[in-house]
């Protein structure tokens, strides 16, 4: 009977491994358009999404793909999750859209398909008051607080160097850290550093030491079809006005 | 399988990326023996803090603070305590030392009661015995309780210390590079999840299974004598 069962449990494991092992969700004819678009989010990424006091998942993007859903003809349901498990939950299907101000770059592209870019951001660094980084170069040898996976940790692990890079979950305890003197600085996407500075006394941002990035929403690998529709709906939404209502009432500028 | 093969590459070998896995292992073992240690000392001192209970046979100060302390660590999250300590008591500051204090503090609560329990099992004959032949207090512990009760405490110290092997995992959250954190940044970089994930959970489980093939002889060893 144990015998049976080992080999039995071996078994599964086995299956189990070589089925999500090849689960690479390519889908070669283009894909298709599901009646409800599940969309992935990192809710700490303020003002693009972020838990409003209701407790509800919130922010410009959010905004956006709810607009996008209603152009499609799909109802849209968030998953809001940790920003590094996106792709990954994406691959093994299990999200259809990735809207999480995620910026494009070569190695997401091999990963999923973007849509085009709606919206043009940078990399802020936050430091104390009177801190002494005044450009790119300053940044080498420090102590760099990020949010994981994020452009920042990209930025501060492969470009800055001799830097210690400090990667929290999320980018309130980098910003946390960086205030209490865990590290020197934090290196974020420039609209939530604005909030953070706004919210937290006794911090400045340095800008302009990175270049433009662009964000875009994510899509499966090969769906062409849904990829298609956002670009399309996007285009329509910008036509029409509702963008940039979006864009004033969550952005403000 | 190619699919496979060629994740399995991207996670372990590009860009030396098992050395993330050992850097990783280094830390969550470092942290787990010095926590283990520190709990234990820990541990000890809230156990014969407990213990005076027994013998005065009503409460103490020290008992009534030993369980005050036991009680409040048992009844929160090691997160929030891990969260706590390094954000409010360390002020962010050395965060592998902000680290190891938590799960020490945290296992120790854990350890006092293990110890409390290894001694109270000892028959209380043996007390008497002890004492009815001239032993004093103290001798009798030292000769006849303690020496029994460590072959009760032993194996259960051994499980605490596996336990808090796997409770080290959540040292990512205050941005220490542990073995699970090191799964995560690859996991980060290179957008697969579930050969990361799975050569993590092997790790540990390799870890955990050589301590528990360990701590079996050890326990065998114990045992030698006893004739049940």
């Amino acid at each position: 009977m144990k015998k049976f069962l080992t080999v039995a449990l071996a078994g599964v494991l086995t299956a189990s491994m070589l089925f999500t092992g090849c689960g690479s969700n390519e889908t070669a004819d283009g894909g298709e358009i599901p009646d409800t678009i599940v969309v992935g989010t990192n809710a700490e990424f303020p003002p693009f999404e972020f838990v409003n006091d209701d407790g509800d998942v919130d922010g410009f993007d959010m905004a956006v793909m709810k607009e996008v859903g209603k152009k499609i003809g799909s109802d849209v349901e968030i998953k809001n999750m940790e920003f590094k498990s996106l792709i990954g939950s994406m691959e093994s299907g299990n999200l259809d859209v990735i809207a999480a101000g995620m910026t494009v770059t070569e190695e997401r592209e091999r990963q999923v398909d973007f849509t085009d870019s709606y919206y043009t951001a940078k990399q802020y660094v936050i430091q104390k008051e009177g801190g002494s980084v005044k450009s790119a170069d300053d940044l080498e040898g420090l102590t760099i607080a990020v949010q994981e996976g994020t452009t920042g940790d990209l930025l501060a692990t492969d470009e800055i160097k001799d830097s210690e890079v400090k990667r929290f979950k999320k980018g309130v305890d980098a910003v946390m850290d960086l205030k209490k003197g865990g590290s020197d600085v934090v290196i974020i996407d420039a609209n939530p550093a604005q909030e953070f500075v706004k919210a937290n006394e006794g911090l400045e941002l340095v800008e302009d030491l990175f270049d433009d990035e662009e964000y875009a929403f994510a899509v499966q690998k090969g769906n062409t079809k849904l990829k298609d529709a956002i670009n399309d709906a996007l285009k329509e939404m910008k036509d029409d006005g509702t963008f940039d209502d979006l864009v004033k009432e969550y952005i403000g500028q | 399988m190619e699919q496979l093969q060629s994740d399995i590459y991207q996670v372990f070998i590009e860009a030396d990326r098992y050395k993330m896995f050992l850097d990783g292992l280094k830390v969550t073992i470092g942290v787990s023996i010095a926590a283990v240690l520190l709990g234990i000392l820990l541990g000890m001192i809230l156990a014969l803090m407990k213990m005076t209970e027994v013998r005065k046979g009503k409460k103490t100060i020290f008992s009534v603070i030993a369980n005050i302390y036991i009680d409040i660590i048992r009844g929160t999250p090691t997160v929030v305590q891990l969260l706590i300590i390094y954000f409010l008591v360390f002020q962010t500051q050395m965060g592998m030392v902000a680290g190891i204090v938590t799960f020490g503090i945290n296992s120790s609560a854990y350890v006092a009661e293990i110890i409390r329990a290894g001694i109270m099992a000892v028959d209380n004959g043996q007390m008497e015995a002890g004492r009815s032949l001239g032993l004093s207090y103290t001798e009798t512990m030292r000769y006849i309780i303690l020496p029994q009760a460590v072959k009760n405490i032993l194996p259960a110290l051994g499980n605490e210390f596996i336990v808090l092997i796997k409770e080290t995992a959540i040292l990512g959250y205050v941005a220490i590079q542990d073995l699970t954190k090191a799964s995560d940044f690859i996991v980060s970089r290179t957008y697969i999840m579930f050969v990361p994930l799975i050569g993590c959970a092997l790790i540990y489980y390799v870890l955990v299974k050589i301590l528990t093939i360990g701590l079996n002889a050890f326990e065998r060893r114990l045992r030698q004598s006893d004739i049940r």
